[in-house]
């Protein structure tokens, strides 16, 4: 019998099973990915499991499906996929059948095509990433970071916790800037540099120079930092090869509607960081949003809208999340709501509380409607700012309508 | 049925407070409210069964998949 496979075993994968075994749907679940593990949380990646040295058992995702209600398959991956014929292909000659699918196959880390040596340089998106970083972290003092995203400051402010000397190297003028602004950027910044990390920003990396591990990490401008253990934080691609030849628009992830559903008929979904979909809070612009929470809140909105119209025929309303991201450096909270980064014109980015050097709140502008803020500490205060968010789409949205 | 929250694992993130504001709140120090209660493992009274939908919510959302549903 053709059941629903879920293809990717991670977060947005396990959660949409979760969601579609508790709709009560009973032609069968199978979740696969090509993992060697169970579904674990990539967040803790570059903060608690890093500096508190935790094992896998810490980091393990919880299922809320009753036993046996989902099949999971880890170790294969999916090779292609047929969706005319609702046929998925496997790595190990398998076949799988199915009426429904879900799409959770996620990113990958991006390496940059310049010249390194064969060892010490390493990036982290998986548990086997963070057991080679550790090993790799056995060996040496100083690590240049390349990147100077989320993933790379986080991993700044861990190592530096650790005890190791910190470069952090990237062509943007502030951290952090895309998401945050620049004045935020920057005053993030001061903070890592008070905790003594360094940054050498506004340039490129051209090599790693180094004969069998790194020595140095040489720059476009000439200047060089001295490193033995190199990380590349500097984006991702997204896993959708297995979809090739379907006919989808696969330039950016897997281009999706309003209701998370690609190629057709509503059978087909796509979720997490690898979905990308409008969001009608907003506007109509599809944008891939690689936050944990989406990751949670598309796979419950995706397994329960398959169950409806599997089991009901019934279709769902559009998915209008709210998104919120959160991100731990050194002993700062940063915590985000919205889409703060739809928002680049810096007069529309003003402080709504606090100062920028100490707990801060960042309200971020467009057409006079608050479409995200930024909160460094006051965590108390999340509740409030959230809702605040909520507001004043809200309004928009009834002003435009 | 009764949640159970590991508050050595729980890192006050609040989002449980969103899905299931009946049963989850922070304190005045935006700290989990359990904090004041319990040390190490929260275990709460019996919930009604009306609030488990609210509850597997929370559950999934915790970023440090700290809550724990039983019964
Ligand atoms: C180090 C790190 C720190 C992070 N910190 C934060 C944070 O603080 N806050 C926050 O909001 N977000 C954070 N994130 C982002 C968050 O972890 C992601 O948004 C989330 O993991 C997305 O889940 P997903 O299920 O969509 O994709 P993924 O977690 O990428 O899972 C996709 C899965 O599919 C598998 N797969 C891919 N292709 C195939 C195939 N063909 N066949 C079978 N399986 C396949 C992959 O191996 C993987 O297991 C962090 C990410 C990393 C890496
Ligand atoms: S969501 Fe999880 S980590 Fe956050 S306060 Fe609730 S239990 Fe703690």
């Amino acid at each position: 019998m053709a059941g629903v496979v879920v293809l990717g075993a991670s977060l947005g994968g396990l959660r949409a099973a979760d969601a579609l075994a508790r709709s009560g749907y009973s032609g069968g679940i199978t979740l696969v990915g090509d993992e060697p593990h169970q579904p674990y949380n990539r967040p803790p990646l570059s903060k608690e499991a890093l500096v508190e040295a935790q094992d896998f058992d810490a980091i393990r995702l919880r299922s809320s499906a009753k036993p046996g209600t989902v099949s999971l398959v880890t170790g294969v991956r999916a090779t292609s996929v047929d969706l005319g014929r609702g046929l998925l292909f496997l790595s190990d000659g398998r076949e799988l059948a199915f009426e429904g699918l879900v799409a959770a196959t996620g990113l990958r880390p991006r390496a940059l095509g310049i010249p390194k040596p064969s060892a010490g340089v390493v990036m982290l998106r998986t548990y086997e990433d963070l057991v080679r970083l550790r090993s790799e972290l056995a060996m040496v003092q100083d690590v240049a970071i390349i990147g100077a995203g989320f993933i790379g400051c986080e991993l700044a402010a861990s190592l530096t916790r650790l005890g190791y000397r910190v470069s952090v190297i990237a062509p943007e003028d502030v951290p952090m800037l895309r998401p945050l602004g620049e004045e935020l950027g920057a005053a993030l910044m001061r903070h890592h540099l008070r905790a003594g990390v360094t940054f050498g920003l506004e340039r490129l990396p051209v090599a790693i120079e180094g004969s069998e591990r790194p020595e140095r990490v040489v720059c476009n401008d000439g200047s060089s930092f001295e490193a033995q253990l190199v990380i590349e934080a500097v984006g991702s691609a997204t896993n959708t090869e297995w979809l090739d030849g379907n006919g989808l628009d696969l330039s950016d992830g897997i281009l999706c509607d309003e209701k998370l559903s690609f190629g057709g008929d509503g059978r087909f979904l796509a979720v997490g960081d690898v979905a990308r979909f409008p969001n009608l809070a907003f506007d109509a612009v599809p944008r891939r949003v690689e936050h944990w929470g989406m990751a949670v809140d598309t796979g419950r909105y995706a397994g329960k809208a398959l169950g409806h119209l599997l089991s009901q025929g019934e279709a769902s309303p559009a998915f209008t999340p709210m998104p919120a991201f959160w991100s731990d450096q050194f002993e700062l909270r940063i915590q985000s709501f919205g889409m703060p980064g739809l928002v680049t014109d810096a007069s529309e980015i003003r402080v709504l509380e606090g100062d920028l050097d100490g707990e801060v709140v960042v309200g971020y502008h467009r057409n006079g409607t608050l479409v995200g803020v930024v909160l460094v500490g006051f965590v108390q205060s999340h509740l409030k700012y959230r809702a605040a968010v909520a507001e004043s789409l809200e309004a928009a949205a009834g002003a435009s309508s | 049925m009764k949640v159970i929250v590991d508050l050595n694992k729980c890192n006050d993130h609040g989002q449980c407070v969103y899905s299931a504001p009946e049963v989850f709140s922070l304190n005045g120090r935006g700290e989990l409210s359990f904090r004041d209660e319990a040390k190490e493992i929260y275990v709460s009274d019996q919930l009604d069964e009306s609030l488990r939908d609210a509850l597997e919510e929370a559950a999934d959302i915790c970023p440090m998949q700290a809550i724990e549903i039983e019964g």
